[in-house]
């Protein structure tokens, strides 16, 4: 069974797949130990039972006390979960390297605030849901289209820069242009909130478990259409437009149907955000919120519906659950370097004598640093919790951490750089060293800027997933066709 | 005709000034195919190493070395650190996807570009370093003409410039490493089995488009007088134009492409209003893509199969 999931009635090798990849798909690797049971597990059970099993998952969420901030940061990740699905039609199955992806989903908030706010008329114009959610999907998949065009002539990077202008040009264009109707650098407030089924969704409940039934059936609706003609055609093009037009397949319209149906998403997307926040701003559709979207989807894997839904969901756990807290952050940074030295680290001897290694430099360094100025242990674990107990007398933290933090994070960034060049011994000696000024930087730096720390994760998964894993946790894995 | 005049100066030097980053995006691109998002960061750390050399020297009222030394020092020393940043990176993360599907570099690219914006955050804050320069290289003592006055800054920014693109055209046309980056530029399996050293090649390529890239950025500090760690985003986006309009991978391109954005900013913001400065360069980029996608003097490329 391959992780791509098989189109429904179809058998032998998939698009993109070519025949090496068909007989190495019966002996993929698994994760290692538990986790390799679980992915066996968990593809024992069908596509379809799994989407149920989560979305029950989902909705049982609040029900079991998720509230408040909690309850918001699903709302967002439930955003940007369907901006992913969408950006996945568009770059994980089509291939078309779109950098102004977030100007959708801005087009959609703005045409939705615009058509239930009073901005536009004597009155303003207040649309019921029913009627405004269908206009703005069809008029964001229209500028989609129109967006597209360019990529019937234009391929990869070209596309890339008309994209990022358009993307760049629409944050320019709601800040800068017609002040009096799209509110400039004010944005638009009061926007309706959505009337579903006779009664007005107000509460936080209501559009998170709104969301979850649009992402949902967005997932349904790509997965049909991903074992469609029409979705066989993007992954064709994606492997090889030439090959693609020889096949008949109308490459232009494939091309300009991904578009479309990922800007469509993306307007939907900004429907409800808009409705929610009851605000649009311009700066929510600006370029840090696209770098999110990517580093969910790559993290995830490109190309796979389930890939981009889990590597969103993590991102956005990480990135605006558990760093806002340093207590869990700290969890979490100690647990991923520990988790990476379990996992990767072979035999456990060497596990063993790392760990130990950098426990003793720990103490030897802060006890001699210690002995020569008072001043330079003076500061203590900015962590807290039992994390700062256990490491207040191994790790240094002088009184004023700022500038030899930095230093710090200057000389990580070496060392890490120096770790990928090394191999085999060098790189296990090397690594002792770089553990403890990661959490030196870390207890210095990093905890007492979380929101700066929160985009170096975002750019650092970018790199380290692309070069270590580019098909992403849960893709599969292409093999390029010779040229 | 005055203004017209001015505003003309005006946008000469910054165009220059985009001239020179858009040569160094334009080279990557030559040799690697990549579009190196991150180049528009390394400007931003060149100007902050400007920055910091003139606190080294004392501060811009109390400078402790002469001016055209310290101006030697920043000049310098941003080239060789923003060089040697540009060789890590392409070490560090571009070498390893060469021959990975075009779409992982680019995504990479982003990664780094984002990476370096936030390091620059997180080491030196989010307010503006003001580098000061009317303290240390007054006003008037440039040259006037009519009412043109073109002040001792834009002076050197012009003739650095000017200076640094003539020397570049001499290395690539004339140079053995030129050749290299020709060959590897024209096709890269064919010129290693020449001979040439491709990773070395690409690393040179690397190191000399950073150390533009840094030279423009010490520049942009002298010139604007303001950093921060946002600079550089805005500053890749009008290279790539630059980059673009003049076709891509071509560098009297670049340099056309340049000194045309830099006149067309110029103008805009002089003319029109400096509210739509950006959108109007934006949109120019698209329709130049849509138009003529080659650029002014790129030749269109047959697509190999």
């Amino acid at each position: 069974m391959s992780t791509e999931p098989q189109p429904p009635g179809t058998a032998g090798p998939q698009v993109g797949v070519d025949e090496w990849v068909a007989r190495q798909a019966h002996r993929r690797e698994y994760l290692p130990s538990w986790l390799g049971g679980a992915q066996r597990l968990l593809e024992r059970i069908g596509w379809w039972p799994r989407l149920a099993i989560a979305g029950l998952a989902g909705a049982l969420l609040p029900v079991l006390g998720l509230g408040g901030f909690q309850l918001q940061v699903g709302i967002d990740s439930l955003v940007l979960v369907l901006l992913a699905l969408g950006l996945n039609v568009v770059v994980g199955w089509t291939g078309l390297l779109d950098l102004g992806y977030i100007a959708f989903f801005g087009f959609g908030a703005y045409g939705f605030a615009l058509l239930s706010s009073n901005q536009l008329g004597s009155h303003g114009i207040h649309l019921p849901a029913y009627l405004s959610l269908p206009i703005v999907m069809a008029g964001t998949a229209i500028v989609g289209l129109l967006v597209g065009l360019p990529s019937r002539r234009l391929i990869g990077d070209y596309l890339a820069i008309v994209t990022l202008f358009f993307g760049e040009a629409f944050v320019e264009f709601t800040n800068n242009v017609a002040p009096s109707k799209l509110g400039g650098p004010n944005g638009i407030v009061g926007i309706d909130t959505i009337n579903a089924f006779g009664h007005q969704i107000t509460t936080n409940e209501g559009y998170f478990y709104l969301l979850l039934v649009i992402v949902v059936l967005t997932m349904a609706v790509l997965r049909r259409l991903e074992g469609s003609r029409t979705g066989r055609g993007w992954r064709a093009v994606r492997e090889d437009p030439l090959a693609a037009a020889s096949m008949t397949i109308p490459v232009d319209r494939v091309k300009l149907m991904a578009f479309a149906s990922g800007a469509m998403i993306a307007g939907l997307a900004g429907s409800i955000f808009a409705a929610q926040q009851i605000s649009v701003f311009p700066p929510d559709f600006d370029t840090p919120y696209l770098i999110l979207v990517y580093a969910g989807l790559v993290l995830g894997g490109a190309g796979s519906i389930a890939g981009s839904v889990t590597g969103m969901l993590v991102v956005m756990v990480i990135y605006d659950g558990v760093l806002r807290s340093p207590t869990d952050a700290g969890y979490i940074f100690y647990g991923l370097i520990l988790l990476t030295l379990v996992a990767k680290l072979r035999p456990w001897r060497r596990l063993g004598i790392v760990l130990a290694a950098t426990a003793v430099l720990g103490f030897a360094a802060h006890a001699i640093a210690g002995a020569l100025s008072a001043s330079a242990v003076a500061g203590g674990p900015q962590s807290t919790g039992w994390i700062a107990d256990a490491l207040r007398d191994w790790v240094i933290v002088p009184a004023n951490p700022q500038t030899p933090g930095n230093y710090g994070f200057v000389l990580l960034v070496c060392l890490l750089i120096a770790l990928v060049q090394l191999t085999d011994r060098w790189r296990t000696i090397l690594l002792v060293p770089t553990i403890y000024l990661a959490s030196f930087v870390w207890e210095t730096r990093l905890i007492a800027e979380p929101s700066v720390t929160r985009q170096l994760m975002i750019g650092a998964i970018l790199i380290v997933m692309m070069n270590a894993r580019p098909q992403g946790l849960l893709g599969a894995r292409r093999v390029e066709a010779l040229t | 005709m005055g203004f017209f005049f001015q505003e003309l100066v005006n946008g000469i030097t910054t165009g220059a000034l985009y001239s020179l980053v858009a040569l160094g995006f334009s080279m990557v691109y030559g040799v690697l195919k990549l579009l190196n998002f991150a180049h528009g960061d390394l400007y931003m750390v060149g100007a902050f190493i400007g920055y910091f050399v003139i606190q080294w020297f004392g501060g811009p009222s109390a400078l402790t070395i002469p001016v055209p030394l310290l101006l030697v020092i920043m000049f310098v020393l941003a080239a060789v650190v923003v060089g040697g940043l540009g060789v890590a990176i392409e070490r560090f993360a571009y070498r390893p996807l060469r021959n990975a599907p075009r779409i992982a570099p680019l995504i990479t690219a982003i990664g780094v570009s984002f990476f370096l914006e936030n390091a620059a955050l997180l080491l030196f804050g989010a307010q503006f370093r003001i580098y000061n320069t009317p303290d240390f290289i007054s006003f008037s003592s440039g040259i006037q003409i009519g009412s043109v006055s073109i002040d001792a800054v834009q002076i050197m920014v012009l003739v650095l410039g000017i200076a640094l693109m003539i020397g570049l055209r001499q290395l690539v046309s004339r140079t053995k490493l030129g050749k290299q980056m020709r060959a590897v530029a024209a096709d890269r399996e064919a010129a290693e089995m020449m001979g040439i050293n491709v990773d070395w090649t690409i690393a040179a390529t690397f190191f000399l488009g950073s150390a533009l890239a840094g030279v423009a950025g010490v520049m942009a500090g002298l010139l604007f007088n303001q950093v921060t760690n946002t600079i550089g985003f805005i500053a890749g986006l009008k290279a790539f134009t630059a980059a673009v309009v003049g076709g891509i991978g071509s560098i009297p391109g670049a340099m056309l492409g340049g000194l045309l954005i830099g006149v067309a900013e110029s103008f805009i913001t002089g003319y029109i209003s400096s509210t739509y400065t950006n959108l109007l360069v934006f949109a120019l980029l698209i329709v130049v893509m849509l138009v003529r996608p080659t650029g002014l003097l790129g030749q269109p490329q047959l697509q190999k199969v």
